[in-house]
């Protein structure tokens, strides 16, 4: 099927009332759900991410084309469900025990959802105990850790080693950022990788989940 | 229940641009042990952090071992450079606050430090101890109740009784608004947390703060920081996040909630990182505290020159106690720090603080939207259009308004040079203050679907 340009543009401009309305005309002429997906919500979506990473957009931008985005999700999902298909890859996501800085953290769940992810955003503040729960009740394919406290970065390696022994570090890939954070102390305690911005950190997810 | 204005600010204390420059000010403020600020010249402030490290009963002897390290090598410093005076500003971690006893026994630590230096040298010294503002636990975040209150409180308290001299903050109240409504760039949004509901949160906050100083009457009810809102801004912008002219103009208006603390009794200084601490001189006439170019150990900033044209202090924001080649970095940025202040004193010895002053100043002011708002004249400008104004919301949007046309003009005198994108957001922001509604009670109202789920109306009394 060709792209449906009125979604497309409304994501790309971060209309999410055209998006609802573009997303609704499409499923009554009889459009699946998956299709309007692939074919014109994620290219939009790339687009988007590809503006941002050269400067022509802001979070703001890209924040209201996720929401966009997401709108139009909420009318596809229920007929996904009710036909047995799945979002392609869940991720995990929170700032760590003892920090309660979200920023980062929310760009870069926004720019995984926007690329198409089923993200479950844990809060901030998230224990190990919880992030081992998560892991378990969701099973998501990647868990990402913030922290912006140099004093909280030690919570990551405690969460990767929480994860260890619950037997559940081999089911997924865990993804570290932050200001204080460096790709070497993503090596030491264990991580999976380590992006220093979001727009990387999406980048990352791709990476590992096609080397999986 | 809103809490009213012990007093209100209806003009400036400084209105004339040669008398609003470094290391003075109408109102100077002794504190501590004999040092006075805002009296002719610039303290170092320096502020400094643990290197990375769980806090927990288990590691607590490692956490007070570093607070002696760093107070003792900062004071060493400042003593081999004979600085005139010097504040050590203890930033406590959540940790030290969600335990007060823990942020009270480094206060003990680090004051003994100061009495020490004071006695054996002669060191006019304070001590400013900020505890973390934990009140944003939950979502939505009760300000007024609840443990994590409580807890903030009881670790005021303490800090108090162990030995700070100046307690300050940097409160979060309706950052559960303005983060979302920022990273949105939603402008009414903006103005609804920074003009409606923080100021709401200040004046009660501080009132609480200022009745604990009062009950220790050797402390000072310094003052707050915008920082975890126009330092967001200002630096997602530096990540190229955020449009610069939105941190601009989120930096004047959120001078309207800083003030709210002096308006329930806060004497100064201002915190640090309050970027917003001129306009705070101009309004009060109190003493204020800036970093910029030393504190690029915590932050990159486009404001490194301009942000010391004013300052009464000037700080380094946050350094951690790692090794450098030259010895551990709080006592390498308490050299910097005290040769800034050096330079800044000799400038005012010889006569030429404002010719200093003014090359501070023109060495950023065009650069960036940021530091264009933050000249000597351009603080005048937010600083009248604020006091013009009666209520904190009709104050913020006067901010946002002298702040949009003071980088209007630097465009239009070609003295400012902004991107097509930039100039786009300038041109939003400028329609964004022009479609507010006139009354408050009509922008609560038409925000309420929107943001109504995120904030606890009873902590803000409304």
């Amino acid at each position: 099927m060709a792209q449906n340009q009125d979604l497309y543009d409304a994501i790309l401009n971060g209309d999410a009332k055209k998006a609802h309305a573009a997303t609704e005309a499409a499923l009554a002429a009889g459009v699946q759900p998956m299709a309007l997906i692939q074919e014109s919500m994620v290219p939009a979506m790339d687009e988007v991410g590809r503006l941002f990473e050269c400067e022509e957009y802001f979070v703001p931008e890209l924040l209201l084309a996720g929401r966009a985005m997401k709108g139009a999700m909420e009318l596809l999902k229920p007929l996904l469900t009710a036909s047995g298909q799945k979002m392609a890859v869940r991720v995990v996501i929170g700032t760590v025990k003892g920090d309660l800085h979200d920023i980062g953290k929310n760009i870069v769940a926004s720019m995984l959802e926007g690329s198409g992810f089923e993200v479950i955003d844990l809060g901030t503040d998230v224990s190990p105990e919880n992030f081992v729960a998560a892991v378990e009740q969701r099973k998501p394919h990647v868990v990402c850790m913030s922290a912006l406290l140099t004093v909280t970065m030690p919570a990551m390696k405690l969460t990767i080693d929480a994860l260890q022994t619950a037997g559940l570090r081999t089911q997924v890939k865990v993804l570290i950022g932050g200001a204080p954070v460096t790709h070497q102390y993503a090596k030491e305690i264990g991580a999976d990788g380590y992006s220093e911005n979001a727009s990387g950190a999406v980048g990352l997810v791709k990476n590992l989940l096609a080397e999986a | 229940m809103i809490v009213e204005a012990t007093r209100k600010f209806t003009s400036l204390a400084i209105s004339n641009q040669d008398q609003l420059l470094f290391g003075t000010c109408p109102h100077p403020l002794a504190c501590g042990l004999g040092l006075t600020l805002g009296a002719g010249q610039v303290f170092p402030e320096v502020n400094f952090t643990l290197p990375p490290m769980s806090i927990t009963a288990a590691t607590w002897s490692d956490v007070t071992a570093h607070y002696e390290e760093m107070a003792a090598q900062i004071l060493r410093r400042a003593v081999a450079l004979a600085v005139p005076g010097i504040v050590l500003e203890f930033e406590l971690l959540p940790a030290m606050t969600d335990e007060p006893e823990w942020g009270a026994e480094v206060t003990a630590i680090l004051k003994r430090h100061l009495r020490a230096a004071h006695q054996k040298h002669h060191l006019p010294c304070a001590l400013r101890v900020t505890p973390t503002d934990i009140r944003d636990q939950q979502k939505p975040p009760l300000l007024r109740t609840g443990e994590p209150w409580h807890r903030l409180r009881r670790s005021l308290e303490l800090c108090a009784q162990a030995g700070a001299d100046i307690l300050s903050i940097e409160s979060v109240g309706s950052k559960e608004v303005h983060d979302k409504a920022l990273m949105f760039g939603d402008f009414p949004g903006i103005v609804f947390a920074l003009g409606v509901l923080a100021p709401r949160d200040m004046a009660w906050l501080w009132s609480e703060i200022v009745a604990i100083c009062s009950a220790h009457p050797d402390v000072i009810p310094g003052a707050d920081s915008a920082c975890g809102f126009a330092n967001t801004a200002m630096q997602l912008a530096h990540q190229k996040m955020l449009p610069e002219v939105l941190a601009a103009v989120v930096r004047a208006m959120s001078a309207v909630r800083s003030l709210a603390a002096f308006e329930q009794g806060a004497l100064g200084p201002s915190k640090d990182c309050a970027y917003e601490g001129p306009v705070m001189k101009a309004i009060t006439g109190m003493p204020i505290s800036m970093e910029g170019k030393s504190a690029a150990c915590a932050h990159f900033s486009p404001l490194g020159n301009i942000a010391a044209a004013m300052c009464d202090l000037w700080s380094n924001e946050s350094v951690q106690n790692v090794r450098l080649l030259s010895g551990n970095a709080p006592e390498a940025f308490t050299e910097i720090l005290a040769y800034d202040c050096r330079l800044m004193n000799a400038a005012t010895a010889a006569g030429g603080a404002l010719a200093l002053r003014d090359w501070m100043t023109a060495s950023d002011e065009w650069l960036s939207p940021q530091a264009a708002v933050l000249s000597p004249a351009a603080t005048l400008r937010i600083a009248a259009a604020i006091v013009a104004e009666e209520t904190p919301y009709r104050q913020t949007i006067a901010a946002g308004r002298a702040a949009a046309d003071l980088l209007k003009e630097g465009v239009t005198a070609e003295k400012l040079h902004l991107s097509r994108k930039e100039q786009q957001w300038l041109t939003r922001i400028e329609s964004g203050l022009d479609e507010l509604p006139t009354e408050e009670a009509a922008l609560i109202a038409a925000l309420e679907e929107q943001y109504g789920s995120l904030y606890d109306k009873s902590s803000y009394g409304l």
